[in-house]
């Protein structure tokens, strides 16, 4: 409780000298926070204006729907949600199932809005919500940084941030996902954390608890925060630094936020029952054997202690393994050893590709590729060595975690292409303080040297705006440690604050480290040039790679701009001409949108929680005709959508994600062989293909037709001819398909109202006895007309 | 002849509004037959079976099969409600008429007698294959029984069969007994056995064969005993009903008056089975037995009478739903004990026998199983001889709210306890700790 207050009693005493000067820094960095924000959101703008005003993507339809039901019927409506349009006939139970913090974020903006009397519609509010979340993070990060390493870094961290590609990516207007609140939370949480960890006190660590409650309302990466702090205050431990700063600031969190989470409903008793969060039990249980032990040494004599210790180890050893063996057996009688799949993949990034098909088959839970990581954090990726050699000089308590928490979000984004978004935050930060601390270097050797300037006081040709604040807070730092000082027992942080001691010296020899003048000057200048370079490519970034809706498609070509605008084409054929209660079936990526577009219920959808039910979409889609339509009548299917992008060329079509079906599908139902879909191991579905691949309702409700497209079905994604083009459908019908081709809409033909005899039709005259043995059906061409 | 027909078609046109569907559920039996014929002789040979049906109030239109002018629908409305064949030597129907168009016509819900008979033309045959029935492929075979043959003056060649395996089915015969054995002489055909909706009505004893009466038998012949089925029905399942026989002389009046005496049998009945027979049978082709509707399907919960739009589990509810069966001229209450619901998602979780209080009204109660989901209640009702109940009506049924559960537990009173316990010890601490000193 002392800290703060010394803390804040200190700053006026140091700050009589340049009060003015600070003022002006002050305000200076309140505007350039504000510019920051104003230029996060409207980065994310060119979605809107390049497009329109339209939610994005898949998931955020969801959240979308979920956010206007909110909107409509209330909270505990929301909360008691039982949706009956979606896993048809499982339904699901969204209230229990979906982390509410966004919607309940962009419901509560929205009746905010709606009770100052602006009336916007929701769906606008969805819109915006993630630009607006992403200047709070930007913001976050300026508070997070610059208690890191002072005000300067702080701004240019959150400069970077706010352009950063990757959390572009996924927060450009209409972009309405769980990580566009969450990586705010995300930062924020951290950001209450160092706050508690400098100053020790209470309320901080009070904050940081809600502040982690939201980050679990929102996301289900808050595990990376119960995790990665719990890892800090590991490491803290074990390099001595030890204090109670520590203690307040963690063992608060454990104990509220666990309390805080389990009120979520799709977190519950996992809180406690999931391997996720034993790391944070583990340490918080270590935590306190520390403080007890410092407590101890500090009553009993040496001698008494070393006693004691023998004691106390020889019989904790004892019970520790004892828990730690029932432990074991616990978390071992479990068949995924008490971790979620996700999770697991994390940690062995072969395991989802082995063992669950259904998380490798999703594009944004592959490991990246090299290119992406300079697409998406751009110079960034150099910036970052230089970051985290700056943290390590000092190292203190907060730098220790952001060198913490860039090396643990390098691992995973090096898994999980989506968990780029978690590094974003941390390459931003070690880059502004890198970025900072040169410029910090070369303009101080720059005023140093030139003639004019170096006439003038000491302190204050030293000294620019950020490096004011450095040495300010360095100075506090010192103030406070000294203060302090009886509260860090450790020998070796007892050693590094004599060192520190002397700062007035240290500062001195600083200035005697200026680099030569002209040196200073070009490499300011290169700086400039590269902090130029990522601003031109991230606006690149986010006006052509990153705002396009994907549900509305463009190409440029050599007479002009085409719009593909086939999906809304087809969901709104859907919900016009269908009946309120019909079903559709679709690959599970389409749910979301079938349900929120065209309002109809659907089978799977991209709350991907019954593997049997999407293996049992994925088998019919690889089954012949009559046994998909067997599969889909038992589900009540009256029809089926799928994508095709042969005829545009368009990449993620159906086809090319066939082979996760047959997968998925064959996960359940063994019938279905990857191996018969291949020929010598390759994916083909020009003439080569196997019989399988060309009789399985996916290649035939794809490629019916298409060979009067062009005479040849030549297929512009596969870059071939189809195998089998003229055929003809037994038990759907084509009810519409769109402009281009993109979508197309079958019908399941009803039952046959009578059942044909045996004897064929034309042979009947001619061989009776020949077309005995033929069975019904197999000669027909359509036994329904 | 040409006035009436336009005053024909004028009144068909003005009552096209009512005549859109063909069982108007209101009166499910067929009243415009359209019957084409081979000639116009068989209009007089087989006039008793006729009038029999004009009596019953049907309004017979007879054409020659090959009549150019014929059409079974104008305009996309069926002009005919029945299509009676009696034209089993016919190569193409005159007219818009031909295989497709009578497919359609069934396919759209109008019943079909069809009539064959020994050299049946291949149309007649397609349309049997059509429906389900293969008749003997060989021409001129004809279904020969030298034990169940028909007592004569003269010793003929055996084609004259007196049957009498009839379906047990009071819905499709009748209720009164058909004593006297039904004659019949024409062709053989058979069914697929995996075919539920095909139903033998008459069929051939085990010591019949089908072949050539007037060659010797050099091969085995193709259909034997009591595979042969002489006479059939359909039921499609849109419930349009069709006949169909290997004989068309089994209609006529002669077949109908004369007196029949099985081999081997001393009883000599006056009058065969025929008229009795084929009159019953086209009560049933016709819609005039065996046709059920169900109406008012209501759910509701226990103690409550308005039907909700969801259930909760574990709820107790009710559902009820009233049967009719046509009687020929009005709905009668159908009574049965055979009437189950399903409350069914992807199986059944409850399958409940519905009780009825014997004026059409069903009703059961039970519990929703403690299952969430989109269930449906379902009735398949699916009884030898009447018309197919297929009901399905969806309902969510949701878990609990979250203040639905019980607040608190009995067995967790030590954790409240261990809770509030340490609640409380722990401020007794810290108010020592912070003022002891």
């Amino acid at each position: 409780m002392a800290a703060p207050e010394t803390s804040t009693a200190a700053v006026p005493t140091l700050y009589t000298n340049n009060t003015l000067r600070n003022a002006f820094g002050g305000v200076l960095s309140f505007f350039i926070l504000l510019l920051i924000g104003v230029m996060a959101f409207s980065i994310r703008l060119f979605s809107v204006i390049k497009y329109e005003s339209v939610i994005h993507e898949f998931d955020p339809y969801f959240n979308y729907r979920v956010t206007q039901f909110l909107a409509k019927n209330g909270i505990y409506e929301f909360w008691n949600w039982f949706d009956d349009r979606t896993w048809y006939p499982l339904g699901r139970v969204i209230g229990g199932t979906v982390y509410p913090g966004l919607t309940l974020t962009a419901g509560t903006i929205w009746w905010l809005l709606n009770s100052l009397n602006i009336p916007l519609s929701v769906e606008t509010v969805c819109v915006f919500t993630a630009p607006i979340f992403s200047a709070f993070a930007s913001w976050a990060t300026f508070l997070l940084t610059k208690e890191v390493k002072g005000t300067g870094a702080g701004l240019t961290a959150a400069a970077l941030l706010a352009m950063v590609p990757s959390y572009i990516s996924r927060s450009v207007a209409g972009s309405y996902d769980n990580e566009a609140v969450a990586i705010f939370a995300l930062i924020f949480t951290f950001y209450l954390y160092i706050k508690t960890l400098n100053t020790g006190s209470l309320f901080y660590a009070t904050l940081n608890s809600i502040a982690y409650f939201y980050m679990v309302c929102s996301w289900g990466g808050y595990t990376f925060i119960i995790n990665l702090i719990p890892m800090h205050v590991l490491l803290c431990i074990v390099t001595g630094r030890f204090s109670s700063r520590l203690y307040i600031a963690y063992a608060p969190l454990v104990v509220l936020g666990t309390l805080l989470a389990a009120l979520v409903p799709v977190v519950g008793f996992n809180a406690v029952m999931t391997s996720e969060h034993f790391a944070s039990f583990l340490v918080f249980i270590i935590l306190h054997v520390v403080a007890f032990v410092y407590y101890i040494k500090g009553i009993l004599s040496p001698k008494m202690f070393k006693v004691a210790v023998t004691l106390v180890v020889s019989v904790g050893l004892a019970v520790c393994c004892a828990v730690i063996a029932v432990l074991i057996a616990l978390v071992a009688s479990s068949p995924t050893k008490g971790w979620s799949g996700r999770s697991l993949s994390l940690l062995d990034p072969t395991y989802a590709s082995k063992y669950i098909p259904i998380i490798a088959s999703v594009s944004e839970h592959q490991p990246p590729t090299w290119p992406s990581y300079f697409m998406d954090i751009n110079v960034l990726a150099f910036l970052v060595p230089a970051g985290i050699i700056a943290c390590f000089s000092p190292l203190s308590d907060s730098s220790s975690f952001v060198v913490l928490y860039i090396a643990t979000s390098v691992y995973f984004s090096g898994v999980m292409v989506r968990l780029m978004l978690v590094f974003a935050p941390a390459a931003c930060i070690t880059s502004g303080i890198a970025l900072s601390q040169s410029f910090d270097v070369f303009t101080r050797s720059i005023k140093f040297q030139l003639p004019g300037i170096s006439s003038n006081t000491e302190v204050d040709a030293a000294e620019t705006s950020s490096a004011t604040a450095e040495a300010q807070n360095d100075a506090v730092k010192t103030e406070k440690s000294e203060e302090t000082s009886k509260n860090r027992p450790s020998k070796k942080s007892k050693k590094k604050e004599k060192e520190e001691k002397p700062s007035t010296k240290a500062k001195a020899e600083k200035r005697l480290l200026a680099l030569p003048l002209d040196s200073s000057v070009i490499s300011l200048l290169l700086l400039i040039l590269l902090g130029a370079f990522y601003v031109v490519h991230c606006v690149w970034a986010a006006a052509e790679a990153y705002s396009a809706p994907s549900i509305v498609l463009t190409s440029r070509s050599h007479d002009g701009l085409h719009v593909f605008d086939d999906f809304r084409e087809a969901y709104g054929w859907l919900r016009h001409n269908t009946d309120v209660d019909d079903k559709v079936a679709s690959w599970w990526d389409y749910g979301y949108q079938t349900t929120a577009m065209a309002n109809r219920t659907v089978i799977v959808d991209n709350n991907t929680w019954n593997n049997t039910h999407i293996a049992t979409v994925g088998t019919a889609m690889s089954s012949p005709e009559k046994a998909a339509w067997e599969i889909f009548h038992s589900l009540d299917v009256k029809y089926v959508l799928v994508v095709f992008g042969g005829l545009v060329g368009y990449p993620s079509d159906d086809i090319n994600k066939f082979l996760w079906m047959v997968r998925i599908g064959g996960g359940v139902f063994p019938h279905i062989k990857e191996p018969d879909y291949l020929r010598d191991g390759q994916y083909r579905i020009d003439s080569q293909a196997t019989p399988t691949m060309l009789n399985c309702l996916m290649y035939k409700l794809s490629y019916y037709r298409f060979v009067e497209t062009d005479g040849k079905g030549f297929d512009r994604v596969r870059q071939t001819e189809i195998g089998k083009k003229h055929f003809k459908l037994t038990h759907f019908e084509e009810v519409f398909t769109t402009h281009h081709w993109m979508v197309r809409i079958y019908k399941l033909k009803p039952p046959k109202n009578r059942i044909r005899g045996k004897t064929k039709k034309s042979k009947s005259k001619t061989s009776s006895t020949s077309s005995r043995g033929k069975r019904s059906g197999s000669g027909k061409k359509n036994p329904w007309q | 002849m040409r006035k009436f027909w336009v005053i024909f078609v004028a009144s068909i046109l003005i009552l096209l509004p009512f005549l859109c569907s063909s069982f108007s559920p209101d009166t499910p039996t067929d009243r415009r037959v359209l019957v084409l014929l081979d000639d116009f002789a068989i209009k007089s040979s087989h006039s008793s079976y006729f009038n029999s049906l004009k009596s019953r109030g049907f309004d017979l239109d007879f054409k020659l099969a090959d009549d150019p002018k014929i059409a079974l629908q104008r305009y996309g409305q069926y002009l005919y409600d029945a299509l009676i064949l009696f034209c089993p030597s016919v190569e193409r129907f005159g007219g818009s008429i031909d295989v497709a168009a009578i497919i359609n016509f069934v396919d759209s819900g109008h019943d079909l007698v069809i009539a064959a008979d020994v050299n049946a033309s291949d149309l007649i045959r397609e349309v049997a294959t059509e429906c389900g029935v293969d008749f003997d492929e060989d021409p001129s075979a004809m279904v020969i029984d030298h034990t169940g043959y028909s007592v004569s003056e003269t010793e003929g060649d055996h084609t004259l069969i007196a049957s009498d395996d009839f379906i047990k089915s009071d819905v499709i015969l009748g209720s009164k007994k058909i004593t006297a054995p039904v004659l019949f002489q024409g062709i053989g055909h058979s069914l697929n056995p995996v075919n539920s909706l095909v139903l033998k009505v008459l069929s051939a004893s085990p010591s019949a064969y089908s072949a050539n009466p007037k060659s010797r038998l050099s091969t085995p012949p193709s259909l034997t005993g009591s595979a042969i089925s002489l006479v059939s029905v359909v039921q499609a399942r849109n419930n349009a009903r069709i006949l169909i026989s290997g004989s068309l002389s089994m209609f006529s009046n002669r077949f109908f008056r004369s007196g029949v005496q099985k081999a081997g049998s001393t009883t000599k009945h006056e009058k065969s089975g025929n008229e009795q027979f084929l009159t019953e049978l086209s009560k049933w082709v016709f819609h005039e037995r065996g046709h059920l509707k169900a109406v008012n399907v209501k759910h509701y919960k226990v103690g409550e009478t308005n039907e909700p739009a969801l259930y909760r589990i574990n709820d107790e509810l009710v559902y009820s739903v009233e049967v009719y069966e046509w009687s020929g001229s009005s709905w009668e209450p159908y009574v049965a004990d055979d009437v189950q619901v399903q409350f069914y998602m992807m199986s059944p979780y409850v399958l409940k026998t519905l009780s009825n209080d014997k004026k059409g009204l069903y009703s059961t109660s039970f519990k929703v199983p403690d299952v969430y989901g989109v269930f449906q209640f379902k009735v398949e009702y699916q009884k030898l001889g009447y018309t197919s109940l297929s009901l399905a009506k969806q309902i969510p049924v949701r878990p609990y709210r979250h203040n639905e559960y019980e607040r608190f537990i009995p067995t967790a009173y030590p954790y409240y306890g261990a809770a509030f316990s340490t609640m409380a010890g722990f401020f007794i601490f810290s108010f020592v700790h912070l003022y002891n000193k």
